[in-house]
């Protein structure tokens, strides 16, 4: 047996599902049908409980190819039906053993979708999941303990203690690799190898990483990466000098949000956030609609009818989620139109979700080719 | 980019006839497409020659033609509209099926379409052509980094043989251009090969087979896709086949969303569908794209694609609230996704992929029952005739709710059985062959203790599903092995989706128990919400499914409600036309100010669509179900009562438990019900209005049942006691034939006995719909058949007005339904058939709600009877209806003016689609069994082209030169000289049996003399009537049956000839007034004068 608790004091009772205990995290929810194992091991749930709205978790197991980092990383997780018996030909485990195996608490048999319009119409909130504790108010005091994910400063928490690279693959003889440095705020494996694939070698650097840090590397482009937390209490000097430098950048979730703070506009946490792989954003650079893989609780609060003036340049919304008309992309250019920088709110590299927006990977290394050219010139 | 402005007027294409493969699923997609159409301002034409259809209704469409779907037809209706000053600038033929492709497809290739300047919209006919052409598909999927099954292409056997020894067997034969996977089969040898390959290169319009190796036991997918003309494409649902590759998708079971796929694998699918979607070039609609996938390593097949909405189209949208069709109406008139809103939340786009918070399960339901001899094994070639959807929270719910669904006793799991009678090994082999039915035996083996990989091992179903299987076993065993049935179980089993009959069963107590128990114990089920996006946005809509989970979303309402309960999956005798009046009475009961609550299951209906009534339940119809419901909606306002009348027999056989239960009734109720169903009863109400029936008499065992027939006399007709359609009903001639059919309806015992009728040789029979409130009669329609007396109502083709009865006639029959409905106590519609043989009305069946003609009368009077019908089961008199305007200010269906036109309604029959386990032919001929699956109307002025009409649109045109065949009943001789001696003048070729060769010659008809069936094959090997039939040497025959008292051998050649006619697809007549009416209508065509005419200028109201 299990209990729920909000913070809110709705309680929901279910089943023990993972590793016995108590936790305590920021309850969301994902709509995604498919891809449990890429976003349990998502670095940007950390601290987060996990709704998943479909019911069925579990069904195809554990394989070794899928996670999207090193372990699992939400604090806890909410399912209604857990496979009982996972089928598929590269499973290796069951979820639930997984879970158990690095002490994730979770809880099963509930109504998620009672939960999930809960979170929708009151927000996202603290809540507990405790499978010891049977009195709903004494969990609830605890909730009430927690911290709140609005001024969270979490990236520090999941990001690299030391730099790395991933090699560039797919080059020419003698073809020379673009120098990427990564700045890692909770990364997600995909990134450096849908990047690396394109003949991109990836310096992953923590999320401590100086302009020296960035610098030493030789980059030809810079690149931050999604991560938890709320993006206000983030330092963007970093972000900035490289800016100043002129040195093309990409940034993806977070690296979005901490470019728009760059850039001078603020960041806002959103009621319930974007958590799903079925999202509908439009290019408005194209008038195309991509659906695209989302997981953010803030967002950059930028005008959508207009340029901004920085002190970099031009800034401009480049990409919106159809469904409430949030930022989900900006955009640098310089005086004469030349595009100096990009970052989108939601998740190009996919894993889950659809690979619509792997384009952007490929407008990066325009960007960084441009940008070679120009200085060639 | 907004709507396109060089489209005013669209010409929308139906499917036709119900057919096996091509069911109501395309009025539900049409219906769709033509709203959405006339709502932009567009004026929509549409063709379609199935008058059961909500399309076909004169609301929504400016110009609705009931004629034949063949490219001749089409073309008249595109000049007409030209001439008429309506040029048509598009064709949409990407929402009815198969049947309007190919019309469209032979439209551009004989150049009418650019003649007249009409563009192909939904999907060009390049982008057509390269879906379905496998040559160019295959090269396609490789193109785009895909694999296809290795295969060749074959036009002849030789190539065929080839191709088998290349690949090995067995191999899948897939004729191109078909629908519903016709001719399409798994050759396991070379002798399967012979008989598969011949028949789908008959089949395939083309003349072209693929062979191709088999991918037999893989886990098979499919995704709808949706892309418009900017380029953007969501995948709207991914479909899982429980049934492993082998067994054709329409008789899968299946389940949405996909359910073993991790993200890696289902993005490879998805990136791989939009990938051909753009390539084939369907750039402003929706398609379907099937694959296999190997669960050793997960190799992908794609198998085929669909460049049109399709059957798993209105499965998708039902499944996912995510209306496809009406969608890609919007796209195809130049919409793009992102501009059309997402009519469920109102606030997000339609360019976004839905997300599911539950399980759909969709299983087939099959009409093995009704084609003694065919054979019940699954293949690639679909034998289903409708399905049952399920939601629920979780698979087993979804799947047991699916289950009893299907209102088949057989189909619910049954603990019943003891243990030790199952014999594993048995099971084990018998569950490796897909058949109807495998399901429950696959539960029997798990019960015997099969393990999980040895179901797999033989089934190939995956395990995760094996497991849930077994997860319902176990809880089952709980139930089984308890001393009390506690909360706890009683709620685990609720959330399995056991019923109360089930539990009750393995409990040992009455389902009413068990409901009186879950109530006492609070245990009820919520009602969720289809959303389309897991509730991260607000429904406004409120379509509904049960679940036993903890939170419910059904909204409180002030306005009373009336709960209107469909017909469930589709069958033989029970299918679109009780759909039709389900609809209509939703939307004439919410235009007269009550909240309408619909409850169905058949996920191609109109019915289920989220915007047909204010609140759609997608449940079950058993008693459990509706009784949940009706409570649910109790809590949520006022309800003015239950609508059984109108969904067929299934909501009827449910009114007497609801009333038992306390929910009102509305209309008739059921006293008066039974009144009319139980025979006794009935027969009470005839007597007192003076009414006879033909005589009869009810048998417990042969010897009774002789004494019976020895009594009245034969031929008799004899049947179970329960009725639908007709089933189990035959005509026997003598005595040998009764013991035969005794022995063969196994269930004859005083509980369950045999109804022995005197059959009424050498009658007309007449079919009348009615309305009664109690005061007035109503006559909807009097239906004369075409056919003789002693073939079902619902299989014999129609006219109406009656052709050949006077006005005495009609006043004869308006008092006999007038007494009967008074004497029964109807309140709303009932049908009556009679029989009218030597001046004798009789009276041979009366059922107490809206039939399967209301929809032909409606069409073919311009009468919205089933609207009316709601109306006064409401309470509201026919006088008020008249006053309305919703009925007609004076007269009725049985005194119809002069100008009338005439309707004439024909039946479809699905016999191409059965054979016998050693690949033969099912047994054709007709009976008062019912076996079709739909139906066509002809209109127009006189009777004669209005045949030719029907005749077009159920089997092909008649034929307007070549050989006739004639073979008439003596009594009938005198009646074909002229007619036949017309044929003869158009330079027809006259054939004929002996006899009545003689009598055409001494009258001046030349007549070439054929051997009949029964004589055999000639010394020189002349063909006898059948062969010749079979080799298509014959383009029209003519067959009057003759009267058993000329022998038995006479009426079964007969049979023979018309079953011969049936399978080469040629035009059958078998009453003189049948062959006067195609003398008329060849006469017509020879003309060239058989005109097109919508259903706004015949009946202008």
């Amino acid at each position: 047996m299990a209990i729920l608790v909000l913070e809110d004091g709705r309680t929901f009772h279910g089943e023990t599902y993972g590793a016995e205990g108590e936790t305590y995290g920021e309850a969301v929810f994902n709509t995604g049908m498919t891809g449990y194992q890429e976003t349990l091991t998502d670095p940007s749930y950390h601290r987060q409980v996990v709704v998943m709205t479909a019911p069925h978790i579990g069904n195809t197991g554990v394989n070794d190819e899928d996670p999207e980092s090193t372990r699992i990383w939400v604090a806890g997780y909410v399912v209604r039906d857990p496979a009982r018996r996972a089928s598929n030909w590269r499973s290796r485990r069951s979820l639930d053993d997984e879970l158990r195996a690095q002490g994730v608490v979770g809880i099963s048999g509930i109504d998620t979708r009672a939960l999930t319009r809960h979170l929708r119409d009151r927000g996202a909130m603290r809540c507990g999941i405790s499978t010891t504790e049977t009195d709903p108010e004494a969990l609830l005091a605890r909730v009430l303990e927690q911290p709140q994910m609005k001024g969270a400063d979490l990236a520090g928490e999941v990001s690299t203690k030391d730099a790395y690279v991933v090699p560039a693959q797919n080059l020419a003889p003698g073809e020379k690799p673009f120098v990427v440095a990564a700045v890692d705020l909770g990364i997600k494996g995909m990134t450096p190898a849908l990047m690396a694939q394109r003949g991109i070698e990836v310096h992953v650097l923590p999320s401590t990483a100086s302009i020296d840090d960035v610098l030493a590397v030789g980059p030809d482009g810079v690149f931050f990466s999604n991560g938890p937390g709320d993006p206000a209490t983030a330092d963007v000097t970093t972000l900035q000098a490289v800016l100043e430098r002129g040195i093309p950048y990409f940034g993806i979730c977070f690296g979005n949000q901490l470019f728009g703070r760059a850039l001078g506009f603020g960041t806002y946490k959103l009621t319930y956030g974007h958590r799903g792989i079925n999202q509908p954003v439009m290019d408005r650079t194209t008038g195309k609609v991509e659906v695209t893989a989302h997981n953010h609780g803030f967002a950059v609060d930028a005008p959508l009818d207009k340029a901004s003036e920085t002190p970099y340049g031009s800034a401009t919304v480049s990409h919106v989620c159809l469904n409430d008309d949030v930022v989900e992309g900006l955009e640098l250019r310089s005086a004469d139109g030349t595009l100096k920088a990009f970052s989108v709110q939601y998740h190009p590299e996919a894993a889950a979700g659809p690979h619509d927006a792997a384009y952007l990977f490929d407008r990066f290394i325009d960007l960084m080719a441009g940008s070679a050219e120009g200085a060639n010139a | 980019m907004p709507k396109r402005d060089d489209i005013k007027s669209v010409l929308v294409i139906g499917s036709g006839p119900i057919i096996i493969g091509q069911a109501c699923e395309f009025d539900y997609s049409g219906t769709q497409a033509c709203r959405v159409l006339k709502d932009e301002g567009l004026r929509v034409v549409l063709v379609n020659s199935n008058p059961a259809t909500i399309m076909t209704d004169p609301e929504f469409a400016d110009a609705t033609y009931i004629e034949p779907i063949t490219p001749e037809f089409v073309e008249k209706v595109i000049e007409r509209e030209a001439a008429n000053g309506h040029p048509i600038d598009a064709v949409l033929p990407t929402l009815g099926g198969q049947t309007a492709l190919n019309a469209a497809i032979a439209l551009h290739e004989n150049g009418v379409l650019e003649k007249y300047g009409v563009e192909m919209i939904g999907a060009s006919f390049d982008a057509i052509h390269r879906g379905e052409n496998r040559e160019l598909f295959n090269a396609i999927v490789n193109k785009v980094g895909g694999e296809v099954a290795r295969s060749f292409v074959c036009h002849t056997l030789d190539d065929c043989e080839k191709a088998a020894g290349e690949l090995g067997f067995p191999v899948v034969v897939r004729p191109s251009f078909t629908m519903g996977g016709t001719g399409s089969g798994i050759a396991y040898d070379a002798e399967d090969l012979t008989r598969i390959a011949g028949a789908g290169l008959d089949a395939s319009p083309t003349t072209e087979v693929l062979i191709e190796e088999s991918i037999i036991g893989w886990k098979e997918y499919e995704l709808e896709v949706m892309r418009d003309k900017a380029d953007n494409v969501v995948i709207i649902c991914s479909i899982e086949n429980f049934d492993p590759m082998g067994v054709h998708t329409g008789d899968s079971i299946t389940v949405a969303p996909a359910m073993t796929l991790t993200d890696r694998e289902y993005q490879h699918l998805r990136d791989l569908a939009i990938a051909i979607i753009r390539e084939v070039g369907v750039d402003t609609g929706g398609c379907n794209i099937q694959y296999a996938v190997n669960p050793v390593d997960g190799r992908v097949i794609v198998i085929e694609m669909n460049p049109r909405v399709s059957r798993s189209s209105a499965l998708a949208s039902k499944a996912t609230g995510f209306p496809i069709a009406k969608i890609a109406a919007k796209v195809a008139i130049g919409y793009t996704l992102d501009e059309i809103p997402n009519d469920i939340t109102e606030e997000t786009p339609a360019s976004f992929e839905p997300s599911l918070d539950y399980v759909v399960v969709k299983v087939p339901r099959f009409a093995f029952e009704k084609f003694p001899g065919a054979d019940p094994r699954l293949t690639t070639h679909m034998k289903s005739v409708g399905e049952a959807m399920a939601i629920g929270r979780n698979f087993t719910e979804a799947l047991q709710k699916a289950l009893r669904s299907l209102e088949d006793k057989k189909a619910p799991f049954d603990w019943h059985k003891e243990i030790v009678e199952l014999d594993k090994t048995a099971l084990l082999e018998e569950i490796a062959v897909p058949h109807d039915g495998r399901l429950r035996k696959v539960m029997d083996a798990i019960r015997a203790e099969a393990t999980p990989e040895e179901i797999f091992d033989a089934t190939g179903i995956d395990p995760w599903f094996v497991d849930q299987l077994m997860l319902i076993n176990e809880t089952a065993q709980e139930l089984i092995e308890a001393e009390e049935l506690t909360p706890a179980l009683l709620r685990n089993a609720k959330r399995h989706g056991f019923s109360d009959v089930q539990i009750g069963k393995i409990r040992g107590m009455t389902p009413d128990v068990v409901r009186g128990v879950r109530h006492a114990l609070g245990i009820r089920p919520v009602y969720k919400t289809v959303d389309t996006c897991a509730a991260e946005f607000a429904a406004k809509t409120p379509y509904h499914y049960s679940s036993y989970d903890e939170e419910t979303e059904v909204a409180p309402r002030e306005k009373p409600a009336v709960i209107i309960l469909g017909s469930g999956p589709n069958r033989i005798g029970q299918g679109i036309e009780f759909d039709y009046s389900c609809v209509h009475a939703s939307l004439a009961l919410s235009a007269a100010g009550y909240e309408t609550v619909m409850v169905n299951c058949n996920p191609e209906t109109v019915s289920t669509d989220y915007d047909t009534s204010d609140r759609l339940y997608f449940e079950p119809l058993t008693l459990e179900d509706v009784l949940e419901i009706a409570h649910a909606e109790e809590q949520a306002g006022p309800v003015a009562g239950v609508i059984c009348q109108l969904g067929g027999q299934t909501p009827l056989g449910l009114a007497q438990g609801l009333k038992d239960n306390g929910v009102t009734i509305v209309g008739t109720s059921p006293e008066a019900i039974h009144l009319a169903e139980e025979r006794g009863a009935f027969g009470r109400v005839l007597a007192e209005a003076r009414l006879v029936a033909p005589q009869h008499g009810m048998a417990t065992s042969f010897e009774e049942a002789r004494e019976i027939a020895d009594r009245i006399g034969y031929p008799v007709l004899v049947r179970p006691s329960y009725v639908l359609g007709g089933r189990g009903m035959e005509i026997v001639y003598d005595e040998d034939s009764l013991s035969g059919y005794i022995s063969r309806a196994t269930e004859v015992t005083p509980e369950h006995p045999v109804l022995v009728d005197r059959f009424i040789d050498d009658a007309v029979e007449i079919d009348v719909d009615a309305l009664y409130d109690g005061e007035e009669l109503f006559l909807g329609g009097v239906m004369e058949h075409i056919e003789e007396a002693g073939i079902h109502s619902g299989d014999s083709s129609c006219a109406l007005p009656p052709i050949t009865l006077g006005d005495a006639e009609i006043q004869r029959i308006r008092e006999a339904t007038l007494a009967i409905a008074k004497g029964v106590g109807v309140r709303g519609l009932i049908n009556i058939q009679f029989a009218l043989g030597s001046d004798v009305l009789y009276v041979l069946e009366a059922n107490p709600r809206a039939s399967r003609t209301v929809p032909f009368v409606s069409k073919a009077t311009g009468t919205p009877l089933a609207k009316a019908c709601a109306r006064v089961m409401m309470g509201t008199t026919i006088a008020e209806l008249r006053k309305d305007g919703v009925l007609p200010a004076e007269g009725d269906g049985g005194s119809l003016p002069p100008d009338q036109p005439i309707a004439v309604k024909e039946a479809v029959m699905p016999f191409n689609r059965f054979r016998t386990p050693d690949g033969r032919q099912v047994d054709t001929v007709l009976g008062p069994e019912m076996k079709s699956t739909g139906e066509v109307m002809g209109l127009d002025a006189d009777f004669g082209t209005a045949f030719a009409k029907a005749q077009a649109g159920a089997f092909g045109p008649l034929p307007t030169s070549g050989k006739v065949f004639v073979s008439m009943a003596n009594r009938d001789k005198r009646h074909m000289i002229f007619p036949i001696k017309v044929l003869a003048d158009h330079g027809f070729e006259i054939l004929a049996t002996k006899g009545t060769a003689e009598v055409l010659r001494r009258n001046g008809v030349a007549a070439t003399v054929v051997r009949k069936h029964f004589e055999g094959e000639g010394p020189a090997g002349e063909k006898t009537t059948v062969q010749l039939i079979l080799d298509g040497e014959i383009d029209l025959v003519i067959n009057t049956p003759h009267g058993a008292t000329s022998g038995g051998s006479a009426r079964l050649d007969g049979y023979e000839i018309r079953t011969a006619a049936v399978r080469a697809n040629i035009p059958c007549i078998t009453t003189v007034q049948g062959l006067g009416a195609a003398v008329h209508g060849i006469e017509a065509m020879h003309r060239g004068d058989v005109g097109v005419k919508p259903l706004q200028e015949w009946a202008p109201r």
